[in-house]
């Protein structure tokens, strides 16, 4: 692991406007994940678990204070350099999978590839990702709503890594999932982290984030000491 | 995947709602077919008229002058009425004639419209007087011969076959309530001529000057003067020198060509297609409501979707241009079917209304169809605009959290 910063968080507030009055989710979080780091965040719903996700992965910008992603201030990017940001350095994964339902499992996982490198993949890539999450050819012509909730995010994290982004940010990834297969792709996930990808994973689940190097819990948007 | 992904997604889109596509699809093939239809409707008429003019282009009307610009065009084949000013002096037929006798051939024609009695039946017809000796230069016959006495005539075809007219049958001109009616016999059938420049006789009688002096006691009261031009390329100086000579002091003669006419009709023609395809154009304006319909009932379907392709890296202008190339693959489909259709519909239309469909496939008739299509694909893509402007500017947690 090395010592280097890969986000950085000083005093991110995120306050959403409405109109019975403002709601703080994020109150003044600082916090620093250096790289390969594996982080889980927990906290009661409501806390700003997600909030926290969402600036991370570039999603949404602080109201006030200061997010660095690869030393790069989110707050200074527009949208189109938000959006590649998302497209390049960060991988998504979502407690519903979010696969497209229009595209079969391989073109799930081209998409980011494609949108990246303006044309389809030649070298294999795709199929060897696909194939290192034990979804094979056969399975990987199926759509989303014909493959297992396992199967699903075993796509869903290839599409994830596709781009060989450094930063993986995992919205309660074994929540839709049995607890045999939340433990295969949690044990995925800790194979991921050990090859040096940086993970931050929010969950409810205590047994979940005992995969984490270290948990940050939060609570009315505020992180506890 | 091959190609452009997000065009890619859309195909896939439209194609997932198959149905749904196909009945907004359905708008733009009805609108395109209307607009094609009625432009080349209009289009055949105005080639098919155009056509017969062309032909008459060699001939000038000189009428008297009514006071406005092409007067002269009322009086063309309609028989202008005798007993007031409008008509041609003898003097003012000799000054024409001693003009233009040397480019061609110069007649004057008496024309009135008279009611006409055959038998016990009751009708109305043009009465034309001509010069006995112009007749076989300007008038062809399908049956019997040129009138050589005062009281025969000749028929034009149309009436013929309306009134069972025959060679040797009689007609009562006049009304026999006022106890003033002139018989003729009729001696030879005219052969069609269609819309003409001089004289229309397909529904009308032609007898000679002294017949038409006869019955209306209208002698050197000229409804018009015809001029035949041995060379098209005089029409100008014969017009010229007519116009210095009678006009001098005051306006009293007005000369039209057939490229006039040309104008006033094909004007006319232009603007009733425009007014006709402007109505057929009200079917696409509902054709787009509908596409616009479908375009945000995708759009709200998948707001999901817009949501996980924003968060793992699609630009919004890529989402936008998804659901634009949605809107442009109705459009595309649907103005192609269209084009199909407008060509078979077309050409029953043009040949059920115009009659004929010899000017079907010439560029002026033809061009409808891709323009029709045009104005289709562009409708379809407007109507997607809002649809996917809405879709790029969704927030993408906010998307993710729709159900």
């Amino acid at each position: 692991m090395q010592n280097h910063p890969v986000i950085e968080l000083d005093r991110v507030t995120k306050v959403y406007p409405l109109p019975a009055g403002d709601v703080i989710a994020l109150d003044g979080i600082s916090l620093r994940i250096e790289e390969g780091e594996f982080i889980a965040i927990m906290g009661p719903s409501g806390c700003g678990k997600s909030t926290l996700l969402n600036q991370i992965g570039s999603l949404d910008v602080p109201t006030s204070g200061d997010l660095f992603i690869d030393r790069r201030n989110i707050r200074e990017m527009d949208d189109r350099e938000l959006t590649t940001l998302r497209l390049t350095s960060i991988g998504y994964i979502f407690q519903k999978f979010n696969l497209i339902p229009l595209l079969t499992a391989y073109e799930n996982v081209e998409y980011p590839y494609i949108l990246r490198h303006r044309h389809p993949d030649t070298t294999g890539h795709v199929t060897r990702l696909l194939a290192g999450m034990g979804i094979d050819e056969a399975l990987s012509s199926h759509k989303p709503p014909e493959l297992s909730g396992g199967q699903q995010q075993r796509v869903a994290i290839a599409r994830a890594l596709v781009n060989d982004p450094k930063t993986l940010l995992c919205d309660e990834p074994t929540g839709n999932l049995d607890s045999k297969t939340g433990e295969q792709i949690m044990e995925m996930l800790k194979d991921l982290n050990d090859q040096g990808r940086t993970i931050i994973m929010v969950t409810h689940d205590p047994a979940v984030a005992e995969y984490a190097d270290r948990t940050i819990t939060l609570r009315d948007g505020r992180m506890l000491v | 995947m091959r190609g452009d992904i997000i065009f890619q997604l859309s195909v896939r889109s439209v194609r997932l709602h198959f149905l749904r596509s196909v009945l907004a699809a359905l708008g733009i093939v009805i609108g395109v077919v209307a607009i094609a239809s009625m432009g080349m409707m209009g289009a055949n008429m105005t080639l098919s008229v155009t056509e017969e003019l062309s032909d008459m282009a060699n001939i000038l009307v000189v009428n008297a002058y009514t006071g406005g610009g092409g007067g002269g065009m009322m009086r063309i084949g309609g028989g202008g009425s005798s007993g007031n000013d409008n008509y041609l002096s003898d003097d003012n037929f000799e000054d024409i004639k001693r003009i233009a006798s040397k480019y061609g051939l110069v007649y004057a024609l008496y024309s009135d419209s008279d009611i006409i009695e055959i038998g016990s039946d009751t009708g109305r017809a043009t009465i034309y007087g001509l010069d006995p000796a112009v007749m076989p230069e300007i008038l062809t016959l399908t049956d019997g011969a040129y009138p050589k006495s005062t009281n025969s005539v000749l028929i034009g075809p149309q009436l013929a076959e309306r009134w069972e007219l025959k060679i040797g049958s009689r007609i009562d001109i006049g009304d026999s309530d006022e106890g003033s009616t002139t018989t003729v016999r009729v001696v030879g059938i005219l052969e069609e001529r269609g819309m003409s420049m001089d004289l229309s006789t397909d529904s009308a009688i032609v007898g000679t000057e002294k017949l038409f002096i006869g019955i209306y006691d209208t002698e050197g009261e000229y409804g018009q003067v015809t001029i035949v031009l041995d060379d098209i390329d005089d029409a100008d100086t014969v017009t010229g020198e007519i116009e210095d000579e009678l006009n001098k002091k005051e306006d009293v003669v007005t000369v039209s060509d057939s490229s006039r006419m040309m104008e006033t009709i094909t004007s006319t023609l232009g603007t009733l297609t425009a007014f006709v395809m402007a109505i057929a154009g009200i079917s696409l304006i509902v054709a787009a409501v509908s596409i616009f319909n479908v375009m945000m009932m995708s759009v709200t379907e998948r707001i999901r979707e817009i949501g996980i392709l924003r968060s793992i890296g699609t630009q919004k202008e890529e989402v936008r241009r998804m659901f634009i190339y949605e809107a442009a693959i109705l459009g595309i489909v649907g103005a192609g079917i269209g084009a199909v259709a407008s060509l078979v519909l077309g050409y029953l239309f043009v040949l059920i209304m115009v009659g004929t469909t010899e000017y079907f496939f010439a560029p002026a008739s033809v061009m409808y169809v891709p323009m029709a299509m045009i104005i289709g694909v562009i409708i379809c893509i407007i109507s997607g605009v809002y649809p996917a402007w809405r879709a790029a500017d969704l927030d993408p947690i906010e998307a993710l959290r729709a159900e």
